[in-house]
């Protein structure tokens, strides 16, 4: 007999929701926040309500709370850490059961542990840093449609990343006149191209009209160069309907590859369309417009290693990273920490790396991340070095922006790259001796000579 | 100051063919193959030879040289059969590969000796 009664009011969530002496389980998920107080609230207080209205909580006691067994269900504060140098912001630990989880569905997860905590009124901010995902949720998930190891197979690339470039101007261009750049790109030697996310189908570039022109730019490339190549067809539409269309055109024109983008497009289009793809041999680009809307305050939202599991759970086999090097905001540590997450099969915690928890990937397969942005030739012994050979480098400006177009463009890029690699493979430091390696390379690259000419100041 | 230069590849020109890594640099040395045999021997990969006239190049599957190398870590005597083959296929492209057990991959390939280019 239940020795439970009701008493109608409200009460301090830390009674229920703090828990110091919890040892989470194997099959809870893990969260940790860094929250950031208001006066006069405790951390016990501050970080119960969040594991409260994340979870099981309303902000008073209704009577249906006694049919439950609030011991199975509700997440629990098992841990509270103190942040050197501050004194209302900290991190909380907490520990969600795993019944609260429709399997397979990311979505159902964010729908907690994003909800009303972060508008919460006795917080000032909240930041979601990491999620443990148990491994017997992970296997729920579909992943990846194929991931790297089949996509090297498929496309013929081993012992070295693979090089792109986005197509600019990245509106305005005739879908004839795109399919040129294409053509120039790859027959200089990048492996891809690809459409920039606000390409869709706009009146002056129909995404029928652009697909075709782009695979025939694609394979007399691959039939001038004998190597294989592909472009990145954004499929990313209006609604799901018409992206499976242009999905299902791309694969009657015989395209490698397609492009969505997961946060704006949503991960309900995101994981139907990585099931698609799973289904349909085709590779899957992933482009994250909006995430630094999310991740980029230190304080409140969400940190990208967050959005980059749940983009392997959701699906897809390339994801957009930071660079490190280049124009756009990304710290070298925590960029690193990401790529660990997209690429190994098990992932420890490091917290230098601002990864919280260990996170078993299973049978999860790794997939490319991808560097973009103000990057160009000598920044390349700078991304061998930091990303290695399972990573995708997109030279965008430093294609297209050759003083001889865009073929000898991408060839610079191409000579840059495998005399990184090159020297790489014979044990030589990368950073230390970036310059002599770029030059050395040079001697027999005219078009790398101009290029290193053209950027030398950047 | 430098003039503009066209960057020429045709579809009959059979020197536009590409082989992977490494064909946009110039051809190795033996000395310089030797390092990256090293590279492949420290990395704990299986050292495999293949061959394939310079026409098929872009199909999946070469020539398997007798069998992958299993358990051979002496750069000399892989050296040693890259070259026999070269010998016996002299108007073949040569292709090193490292065959990674662990991730049922290739950890790298590249053409090592190449065939003169002839449609």
């Amino acid at each position: 007999m239940s020795n439970q009664s009701y008493q109608a009011g409200v009460q301090q969530y830390r009674n229920t929701y703090w828990e110091p002496d919890y040892t989470p389980k194997e099959t809870d998920f893990l969260a940790c926040f860094k929250i950031t107080t208001k006066n006069a609230v405790s951390y016990e207080e501050a970080a119960a309500t969040v594991a409260a209205e994340s979870s099981t909580g309303t902000w008073t006691h209704v009577w249906t709370d006694l049919f439950i067994d609030l011991e199975r269900y509700k997440a629990r504060v098992y841990q509270i850490e103190e942040i050197p140098g501050y004194e209302k912001t900290f991190y909380a630990y907490i520990a969600y059961p795993i019944d609260l989880f429709e399997e397979g569905s990311i979505i159902n997860v964010f729908t907690s542990l994003l909800g009303s905590v972060f508008n919460l009124k006795i917080l000032r901010a909240l930041r979601l840093e990491d999620i443990r995902f148990p491994i017997s949720y992970v296997m729920t998930c579909g992943g990846p449609p194929n991931g790297m190891l089949v996509e090297r197979d498929k496309l013929n690339k081993y012992g070295r990343s693979l090089l792109g470039s986005p197509i600019k101007p990245k509106l305005g261009l005739s879908a004839k006149n795109y399919g040129r750049a294409v053509y120039e790109c790859l027959r200089g030697g990048l492996d891809f191209t690809k459409d920039d996310e606000s390409l869709h189908s706009q009146a002056i570039i129909r995404w029928r009209d652009r697909f075709e022109f782009v695979m025939e730019a694609v394979k007399k490339a691959e039939a001038e160069t004998g190597e294989r190549k592909g472009h990145f067809l954004n499929v990313t539409a209006a609604t799901p309907e018409e992206m499976y269309k242009r999905a299902e055109f791309a694969k009657e024109l015989g395209a490698p590859i397609i492009m969505h983008d997961y946060i704006i497009g949503g991960i309900c289009a995101n994981t139907g369309l990585a099931n698609w793809c799973r289904e349909n041999g085709m590779l899957l680009h992933i482009q994250r417009t909006m995430h630094a809307v999310i991740d980029r305050h230190p304080f409140h939202g969400v940190h990208s290693r967050v959005f980059s599991k749940v983009l392997r759970l959701s699906g897809g086999d390339h994801l957009h990273t930071g660079t490190v090097v280049g124009r756009l905001e990304s710290e070298r540590n925590s960029t690193k920490g990401c790529i660990d997450i997209l690429r190994e099969s098990y992932v420890k915690k490091n917290p230098d790396y601002g990864i919280m928890f260990d996170q078993d990937w299973g049978l999860t397969p790794g997939i490319f991340p991808v560097a973009s942005g103000g990057i160009h030739v000598w920044h390349m012994p700078a991304l061998v070095s930091i990303f290695g050979d399972d990573a995708v480098f997109l030279f965008g400006g430093a294609t297209l922006g050759h003083p001889w177009g865009n073929a000898a463009g991408a060839a610079a890029n191409r000579v840059a790259l495998e005399a990184c690699i090159d020297a790489r493979n014979q044990e030589i430091d990368l950073e230390e001796h970036s310059k002599d390696i770029l030059r050395d390379a040079a001697q027999h690259s005219p078009e790398l000579k101009i290029a290193m000419k053209t950027w030398h100041e950047f | 100051m430098n003039a503009m230069q066209d960057y020429h590849s045709g579809l009959n020109d059979p020197n536009s063919r590409k082989f992977e890594i490494f064909s946009y640099l110039p051809e190795m040395s033996d000395e310089h193959i030797e390092l990256q045999i090293k590279y492949i021997i420290n990395k704990g990969w299986v050292p495999a030879i293949e061959h394939t006239e310079p026409n098929n190049v872009d199909g999946h599957y070469w020539y398997l040289w007798k069998l992958p190398m299993f358990g051979e870590s002496k750069v000399n005597n892989i050296l040693a059969e890259a070259k026999t083959c070269h010998r016996i296929h002299p108007t073949d492209h040569i292709r090193l590969v490292g065959y990674d057990n662990k991730k049922q991959s290739v950890g790298t390939t590249m053409v090592i000796y190449r065939g003169p280019i002839k449609f």
